[in-house]
């Protein structure tokens, strides 16, 4: 078994055919596996972009009641996300930031920087939300102070019903698509 | 029958149906310039054996790993301290991916200073573009994988670029995310792009890329004026290797062999002492008290969005990488022949030594990120004494409301605390007191208008500390159309 031995080849002799039948069968090869692969990358590519789809993902939601929120401060509140999944986990804990004014006059704003959506922090001494990332800074109306963030905070729509405050929420806001 | 013949009988039963211990040796044989046979030829196949290895670790994590966002990150803890060897082979494929992004790099700039992508080696040069990419994918992913506080916030910044595309920005979001918020969907595209998707082209790729090498011949030692014409220099690398040539087997193979042991050395030693890398904290949005930051290789990047002028943002973050990776695609069709001599390129050398010095120096930025604030500076930071001695009690007011009012979060006393705004060391010699209270009460450059925060009485008593910070050899700053003061005029002639 150890000599030397030729490589099997394959055979050569392949029968003639009609050509006029064989160009005919390969463009209609190549026609059905068109339609089919039209057929197959439709479903899929609609199942991978299913997430673009316009859909609702905006509910109300309560943070709470108001006692929560005493006047003329800025309190952290978190709310379980409106549309999610069982192992979405801790990740679909999302926090804001609620500043009454005085009475019903709140405002909401997301805990996303405006800039690159780091989480900004509210300094009750200064009055201020800053950013960890880049230096950007709001005021407690959430309108932007100084630094690279190109516009105000994003603020939720709000309602106050039953004695609770209520958010319009949903999804991550960017510029893209703010909140309200 | 001895082993020694069996072995040899089962490898030819397989070559007589196989066929391929002739392409096999002719591949291990072909030959290569003899100068081409350097330690300056080593490092594509180390990025190479690095990236087996990779795999093989990969393999092993994913046999433990939890891909799902509620299990993700105590999988990763039981991998560092429970699964026995765990926190080895994270730390493996952590540094190894690390290693792999450091030797693609140094291989990219051998090639590019050698001239070795040019005519006929332009596909090369784009396959290989095409693996940096996927390289940094999988470094990109496979961050986002190690799923803690980084890798959530890291996610954040990602749709908050993406987010900055012109009217479908929002789409785009949803899409990267896989739906409305960063959340199980998120960690399962990641997974997927990870673990299936830029493997399987890495692996098309690479054999590209190997293909080509064998088929077109490894670049020769560049000469200084030797040009490469695009009709004469297949005849002149024929000749060349003909009459100069060496199998690449063992000749050159044997280099690259001994840098391959050296580093997979090295790697194994820096992950067993170094450890795995992280994670850091759970990835639970509610805990705001974060200082995101990207990994070391993305860094730069970090640095770049932090340092750009904010009316550019938008254009450059969403133009400056297809610009720059089409750049990078378009290199070999910019200057296919001609002189491949990096001592004969001065354009081409600049360029290189300037790309990485742009980097590195951002990379050294961003370690220690000089822009973002010290968000505990104002209470964790010590006011320095001799700030404080011999003041009146109105400074001593001023001197508590600098750190009551976070003003220490941006700026520093003594060295400690942010540095986004100018230490306030020296800000009497800079400043009247005039312009200091216009500062704070309006704000400017960098630094929010603290006019409505502060009460008159809090602003005088920074003001009054502030006056005080000058060094005793030097005196506080003046308005240069009010007359000096009686005792200073006998100083002027
Ligand atoms: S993310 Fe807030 S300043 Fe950049």
């Amino acid at each position: 078994m150890s000599e030397a031995v030729k490589p099997l080849q394959p055979s050569e002799a392949t029968p003639e055919k009609p050509v006029s039948r064989r160009v005919f069968l390969l463009k209609l090869g190549i026609l059905l596996n068109a339609i089919a692969a039209a057929l197959f990358a439709v479903p899929v590519i609609g199942y991978l972009a299913s997430p673009m789809r316009k859909f609702a993902w905006m509910s109300w939601i309560s943070l709470g009641p108001l006692e929560n929120f005493p006047e003329s401060q800025t309190r952290l509140a978190t709310y379980r996300n409106p549309y999610t999944k069982p192992w979405d986990g801790m990740t679909a804990n999302i926090p804001c930031w609620v500043r009454r004014e005085h009475g019903d006059n709140f405002r909401v704003f997301a805990i996303n920087c405006t800039h690159l959506g780091c989480p900004v922090r509210w300094f009750p001494e200064s009055e201020l939300f800053m950013c960890p990332c880049h230096g950007g800074v709001f005021y407690s109306d959430g309108e932007r102070a100084s630094g690279p963030p190109p516009r105000a905070l994003y603020q939720y729509s709000h309602k106050v019903e039953n004695g609770q405050l209520w958010i319009k929420a949903g999804q991550l806001p960017t510029l893209g698509e703010p909140l309200a | 029958m001895s082993l020694r013949q069996i072995a040899r009988d089962v490898g030819a039963w397989l070559d007589h149906r196989l066929g391929l211990s002739g392409p096999i040796i002719e591949a291990a044989e072909h030959p290569v310039p003899r100068s081409s046979a350097s330690w300056w030829y080593v490092f594509g196949s180390a990025a190479f054996a690095v990236m087996v290895l990779q795999f093989i670790t990969g393999l092993c994590l994913a046999t433990v790993y939890a891909p799902s966002a509620d299990r993700a990150w105590q999988s990763l803890l039981y991998l560092n301290y429970d699964q026995p060897l765990g926190w080895f082979i994270r730390a493996m494929h952590g540094w190894g991916s690390n290693f792999m992004i450091g030797l693609v790099c140094i291989h990219m700039a051998q090639v590019f200073l050698f001239g070795a992508y040019k005519y006929p080696r332009e596909l090369t040069w784009v396959a290989g573009v095409v693996l940096l990419l996927a390289t940094l994918g999988m470094a990109f992913t496979g961050q986002v994988l190690r799923f803690d506080q980084d890798a959530y916030w890291g996610l954040g910044i990602g749709a908050a670029i993406a987010g900055r595309t012109p009217f479908i920005g929002g789409r785009v979001v949803k899409m990267i995310l896989g739906g409305p918020i960063i959340a199980g969907e998120t960690l399962s595209r990641f997974f997927t792009l990870h673990v299936f998707v830029i493997p399987g082209l890495l692996i098309a790729f690479v054999g590209l890329h190997l293909f080509l090498v064998l088929r077109l011949g490894i670049n020769e030692w560049p000469m200084p004026g030797r040009l490469v014409k695009r009709d004469t220099y297949l005849a002149q690398y024929h000749e060349l290797v003909s009459k100069d040539g060496e199998p690449f087997f063992p000749f050159a193979a044997q280099k690259d062999l001994v840098f391959i042991g050296l580093i997979i050395a090295a790697l194994v030693v820096t992950a067993a002492v170094m450890g795995p890398i992280g994670p850091n904290g759970e990835p639970d949005p509610a805990i705001i008290e974060t200082v995101p930051r990207p990994d070391f290789f993305f860094l730069w990047l970090f640095s770049v969005f932090a340092l750009l002028p904010p009316w550019t943002e938008t254009f450059l973050m969403l133009t400056g990488p297809v610009a720059a990776i089409g750049l990078l695609f378009l290199v070999p069709f910019i200057s296919g022949t001609g002189e491949k001599s990096y001592r004969r390129r001065p354009v081409s050398v600049m360029i290189l030594v300037l790309s990485f010095m742009t980097i590195g120096i951002l990379i050294y930025l961003g370690t220690y990120s000089p822009w973002s604030p010290h968000m505990e500076a104002w209470s964790s930071v010590p006011t320095p004494v001799d700030y404080v001695s011999g003041r009146t009690p109105l400074e001593l007011q001023g001197a508590v409301l600098i750190q009551a009012k976070q003003c220490r979060n941006c700026h520093a006393l003594g060295g400690q605390g942010g540095m986004r705004g100018p230490a306030l060391d020296r800000t009497a010699t800079r400043l009247t007191p005039d312009q200091i209270v216009r500062q704070i009460v309006q704000g400017g450059g960098n630094m929010p208008a603290y006019g409505r925060n502060l009460t008159p009485a809090e602003v005088n008593a920074i003001v009054a500390f502030l006056a005080t910070m000058h060094p005793a050899h030097q005196p506080p700053a003046r308005l240069a159309a009010r007359p000096q003061r009686p005792e200073q005029t006998d100083a002027s002639p």
